[in-house]
């Protein structure tokens, strides 16, 4: 096949082609194999290449491709099942069995160092009794497929932080073109749009696309972080790791990943947060110790909690409008 | 034994990464040792001591850090054995993005970290492409936008390789790492007449052997121009 039919066919093979350096725009009429023979030997050591492997490795990141795009079109993951294993001590964790379906939300508590990162680990890795903490996992009821834990394109669990920060060089057009380009989108236009403007719904402050994303405030990161991940992320679970107030409307960002039919994880001690899940997993000495489901009264308690916040701000922002508070 | 080679840019976080996942091997075991290399100086067998891992460290000084690699590495292999060790880990820093210290049959690991760019895939050679395992970290300081966006860079350049996100702080996913790293049924006793998997760059220049001087006179062997252009007619 000439590289103009690969292209042809498979359009996304080009950022194979830029990605290890292959300038094929003068050969399109020549077949991969003839492109890599026209290098001299010289050529072949001075960019470190090595021809054998990457005619290898086209036809494997194809196929990959291939497999990518149509596991987009195949039922997603609709549920997550946690089966019980053993805290440090080796004492059996205090649960039965714990299933989270899509849109739904569950908060994780817990003092730092407790166990939270090990129960997404046991998530991501999709453990089957063998990891530390000996928990299964399930997805959709049934024992999870192996692409989870080895294809890079694949991967169950994306993580949104305080600590999290743009570090690219881009705009935040450039930016989401880049990372729609990745997951092979096909309407890159229509997707972008749609992601600023759930973004510039959760900031308290709009921002432009050619803001380059370094310059974004806080707020602005957050918000743009969050409906990136919601609406372009591959990964179908998504932990929410201590999302603090400032500057960006918490229940609106869990609604959109609610909508985008996420299974959201939600580790915080913030009583706002926590009691918006229907439950919520208690973890001590490295394994869950208990759930508990959200009362009544925590969701009367909650409703004061959101007046309160609402107030909060409400003041915070006629604070950046200048205006003088008042009673 | 096993032998595992570990590589990757300085400071992506590889001592973190096997500290770690040795750490996460404790309750299997298994006698695992480390050996550094390094160029000037490294202070990373302290740390290794510090956990109670058997460590040796070798200082490339004045010679090419991978060919002192190459050179050795029967050495340091003998030297495991010697200590009954079940897994030996070589850790070597790639200094020019250039080389690779991988051996064929002999598992691979790339360290790579968010943090250095998204052009970072494309000016690895060898060390990335040539990987078994890539192993990305510092994922917890950037988007997860950005994590994806680097992780298919990475796909693009080794889509053979099996990558892992690891937390070199918390240890998050260095468990699953050491679950890859060792096998019961394999036996190493030399890697002498085993072979690098790419070749080392050529050298011999007479900076190799020492001149400091600056000029055409002073240079002489294996030497090459940049190409300008500008001065074409």
């Amino acid at each position: 096949m000439t590289i103009n039919k690969i292209l042809e066919k498979y359009p996304f093979a080009m950022s194979y082609f830029v990605e290890n350096k292959l300038d094929v725009e003068n050969h399109k009429e020549k077949t991969f194999q003839e492109f890599l023979d026209g290098f001299t030997h010289e050529e072949v050591e001075d960019l470190a290449m090595d021809k054998e492997e990457l005619a290898e490795n086209l036809e494997i990141f194809i196929d990959q491709m291939k497999e990518f795009l149509g596991i987009k079109e195949e039922v997603g993951v609709r549920s997550l099942t946690i089966l019980p294993g053993f805290d440090k001590s080796g004492s059996p964790e205090g649960f039965n069995e714990l299933t989270i379906s899509t849109s739904q939300v569950i908060s994780i508590v817990g003092p730092t160092g407790a166990g939270k990162s090990r129960l997404l680990a046991d998530i991501e890795w999709t453990a089957q009794k063998d990891t530390p903490t000996g928990r299964s996992i399930l997805i959709n009821d049934e024992l999870p497929d192996k692409k989870w834990r080895f294809s890079s394109n694949n991967k169950l669990v994306a993580q949104l932080s305080q600590n999290m920060n743009f570090v690219m060089d881009l705009t935040v057009m450039e930016f989401l073109q880049l990372h729609a380009e990745s997951r092979l989108v096909e309407d890159v236009e229509g997707t972008i749009q749609r992601i600023i403007r759930a973004a510039n719904s959760l900031a308290g402050e709009k921002f432009q696309l050619d803001t380059p994303v370094t310059a974004l405030s806080g707020g602005q990161s957050r918000a743009l972080m969050i409906a990136d991940t919601a609406i372009l992320s591959s990964s179908p679970i998504v932990l929410i790791d201590e999302i603090e107030n400032a500057g960006i409307d918490r229940r609106k960002a869990l609604n959109l990943l609610i909508d985008e039919d996420k299974i959201v994880l939600m580790a915080t001690h913030d009583p706002t947060l926590a009691l918006i899940a229907d439950k919520r997993i208690i973890i001590k000495n490295g394994g869950i110790a208990k759930i508990i489901e959200t009362t009544e009264e925590e969701k009367e308690i909650l409703l004061k909690l959101e007046k309160m916040d609402t107030y909060i701000q409400d003041m915070r922002s006629s604070l950046r409008n200048g205006k003088t508070l008042s009673v | 034994m096993n032998l595992v080679i570990f590589s990757g840019p300085p400071s992506s976080g590889k001592t973190s990464i096997i500290l770690k996942t040795i750490e996460a091997m404790r309750k299997r075991d298994l006698q695992v040792g480390v050996v550094k290399f390094d160029c000037l100086s490294t202070d990373d067998d302290i740390l290794y001591e510090k956990a109670g891992i058997p460590v040796k460290k070798g200082l490339s000084g004045a010679l090419c850090p991978d060919h002192y690699f190459a050179s050795n590495i029967e050495e340091v292999v003998q030297w495991g054995r010697r200590r009954g060790l079940d897994l030996l880990i070589t850790e070597s820093a790639g200094l020019c993005n250039r080389c690779s210290p991988y051996i064929k049959s002999i598992k691979g690991v790339c360290v790579i970290d968010n943090l250095s760019g998204i052009n970072t895939p494309k000016k690895i050679g060898p060390m990335l492409k040539a990987a078994d395992i890539v192993v990305i970290t510092k994922g917890d300081i950037v988007s997860q936008a950005e994590r994806e966006v680097f992780a298919s860079k990475v796909n693009s350049v080794n889509p053979k390789a099996m990558t892992m996100h690891i937390n070199g702080l918390t240890g998050q996913g260095a468990f699953e790492l050491s679950t890859l790293l060792y096998d019961e049924d394999e036996n190493l006793e030399s890697v002498t007449g085993m072979e690098l998997r790419y070749p080392m760059p050529s050298a011999l220049c007479s900076y190799c052997l020492g001149e400091t001087r600056i000029g055409d006179d002073f240079q002489m062997g294996n030497v090459r121009k940049i190409e300008l252009g500008d001065m074409d007619e």
